[in-house]
């Protein structure tokens, strides 16, 4: 039997064979279909369109509403109603609204409704994440997820693998944002386009399970149609306490085809930021000079879990944010923003000044919660800085990791922490 | 399927927020998304955009999200056609889809002008250039494309499948 990636094992049993190729089309059978506030109206629309009258299994048909909630204004509320309504109709086991709902992206995994070897598709195109567990996850649209909620299936043509190896130690204050950034940087946000992501090496196997989620977020903003981790025991640590159903570990064969292999030398990576306005314009924060802001945001399916929280609260702790700057705190999830809560956090954010959200995606993709005025700056631990993302056209978006945008709140401006942290020991 | 129409030409990485802001994606509903198509990149576009009229983008076409709102605002703009050198593959597969016709060509952008008239066949794969009379080839569209935009479209293709 010939060699495969983890991406094409997953998709090979998935669609019943065992063995495929990159190219092949395919038609694979879908554990979990996701969509939010956002998607699922025009997908159940569709749904309806075809006069089906069930969904293919109502344990495995996921809604979130979580863009524009709690509901922002009378139109949202009319979007989320059509979600309430599908899911009592049809049973769904896993609507998420109120207080019991997060960020999707970082409640999937938490919630353990989302395990190792899945396939999910989701109607949001950070539905990438899940690669973090060793599930191939990709986004798609409302029509793909109509289809997928019907069949219980959908479409694929084989990604061709791009082979990540980091190795080395991570610096000082970087994580796996500031990984999956300095790739963006490198190749562009096309570089992998309808392509795998598969990150390995010494410094991904060393990573936390949040690190790798954060990673795995931002293959779309690649091009790429998903991003993978192989599981390991920091996996099984992470999900054994919470899959609800059985998982699977995969990892690519020795002999697997990759269409390039990229090495990178992890000790060289300082924090990154991609200045505005697409995720690629990266740079180390050394090099970026003196930017000041009017606004920070540490939250997002990228950086709003509990590790994001905890770093930013080392930074915050006994600090305050600098005057006329809003610092806008959003824990992703319920479990997340009693963890917080339990931790202290929330003293440590308030004393500092900060503003602490309901779980929302909100201000990342200009939503709600925290919108910015023309010409007004922020960095942000979100994934996307194009054009007008965040509010006025006229506004700008630099993206960092949670420890930066906590530093940047203190300073006013885009800092690197040390330049925090230093001060208070001398 | 033969397009005519004045082209809008753009540049690369014309992100989907550029497309449909998702300040206005509290609503699904075509004729108000198409108001506000294009708005982030060109104010101009959803006042002046006639029927036929076609997008003309060089690389990377539809990046970012997965909102089925970008095709759908484009199309209920009046837009026939959008040609790219490359497009986003979320974009790409919401498209064939919900059925806006999308056409690759390396071509097109490079030697065309915003505002030269364009003829798209799409059954030939060849797009003509009527004001600097250049031609240029389309790339072929995939045969399990063209079955799906044949058959209207995925859901059509599914409710066929379930009858037959």
């Amino acid at each position: 039997m010939s060699s495969m990636t983890i991406t094409e094992k997953i998709l090979a049993k998935h669609a019943g064979k065992k063995y495929l190729e990159p190219g092949e089309l395919i038609n694979a059978r879908v554990d979990i279909a996701l969509g939010n506030d956002i998607t699922a109206p025009i997908a159940i629309k569709g749904f309806e369109s075809t006069g089906a009258k069930k969904v293919f299994n109502r344990n495995r048909v996921v809604l979130v509403p979580d863009h524009f909630t709690p509901n922002k204004d009378i139109k949202s509320a009319m979007q989320v109603k059509i979600l309430r309504d599908f899911a009592r109709k049809h049973r769904l086991s896993h609507y998420y609204e109120g207080g019991d709902v997060g960020v999707e992206h970082a409640l999937l995994p938490e919630l353990g409704v989302v395990v190792p070897g899945d396939l999910v598709i989701g109607a949001d195109s950070h539905t990438c994440t899940y690669g973090g567990l060793g599930a191939f996850a990709t986004g798609v649209g409302s029509t793909d997820l109509a289809a997928a909620m019907i069949t219980g299936e959908l479409w694929f043509k084989v990604p061709q693998s791009i082979k990540f190896i980091f190795h080395g130690k991570l610096r000082k204050w970087v994580t796996g944002k500031d990984l999956i950034l300095h790739i963006i940087g490198e190749i562009g946000v096309d570089g992998a386009l309808y392509k795998a992501m598969e990150f390995t090496g010494d410094t991904i196997t060393g990573l936390t399970m949040e690190s790798r989620l954060s990673m795995c977020n931002m293959a779309i903003e690649a091009g790429a149609k998903n991003g993978i981790i192989a599981p390991d025991s920091v996996t099984e640590q992470y999900v054994k306490t919470r899959a609800e159903r059985k998982y699977k570990f995969y990892e690519s064969d020795a002999g697997a085809k990759y269409s390039e292999i990229i090495d990178f030398d992890t000790s060289k990576i300082e924090p990154k930021v991609a200045l505005p306005s697409l995720p690629d314009n990266t740079k180390n924060i050394s090099e970026i000079g003196r930017i000041s802001i009017d606004q920070s945001v540490i939250g997002s399916c990228t950086n709003g879990r509990i590790e994001d929280l905890a770093v930013a609260a080392r930074i915050l702790k006994g600090r305050k944010v600098a005057p006329y700057v809003r610092l806008i705190i959003l824990p992703a999830t319920p479990l997340i923003y009693k963890e917080a809560l339990r931790r202290g956090y929330f003293k440590v954010f308030t004393d500092a000044g900060a503003i602490i959200s309901p779980p929302t995606c909100g201000p990342c993709l200009g939503g709600h919660m925290g919108i910015l005025a023309e010409g007004e700056r922020a960095i942000s631990t979100t994934n996307r800085n194009f054009v007008g993302r965040m509010g006025h056209p006229k506004s700008e978006v630099y993206l960092s990791n949670p420890a930066v945008a906590a530093a940047s709140a203190v300073k006013g401006y885009i800092a690197h922490p040390d330049e925090v942290m230093k001060k208070k020991a001398a | 399927m033969k397009f005519r129409g004045r082209a809008w030409r753009y540049g690369s990485d014309i992100d989907t927020d550029r497309i449909i802001p998702a300040r206005y994606l509290n609503t699904s509903d075509p004729a108000e998304l198409a108001t506000h198509c294009m708005e982030d990149e060109d104010g101009e576009f959803a006042k002046k955009v006639k029927k036929g009229d076609i997008i003309l983008a060089a690389r990377n076409f539809g990046c970012g999200s997965s909102r089925e709102h970008a095709p759908i605002a484009i199309k209920a703009s009046g837009v026939s056609c959008v040609i790219a050198e490359s497009f986003a593959r979320i974009f790409f597969r919401n498209s064939f889809n919900m059925g806006l016709p999308i056409v690759e060509s390396p071509e097109a952008h490079a030697a065309s002008r915003d505002g030269d008239i364009l003829e798209v066949d799409m059954n030939k794969g060849l797009i003509r250039n009527l004001t600097n009379k250049k031609t240029f080839s389309a790339r072929p569209v995939p045969p399990f494309m063209q079955e799906l935009l044949k058959s209207g479209g995925l859901l059509k293709s599914i409710q066929k499948k379930k009858r037959g």
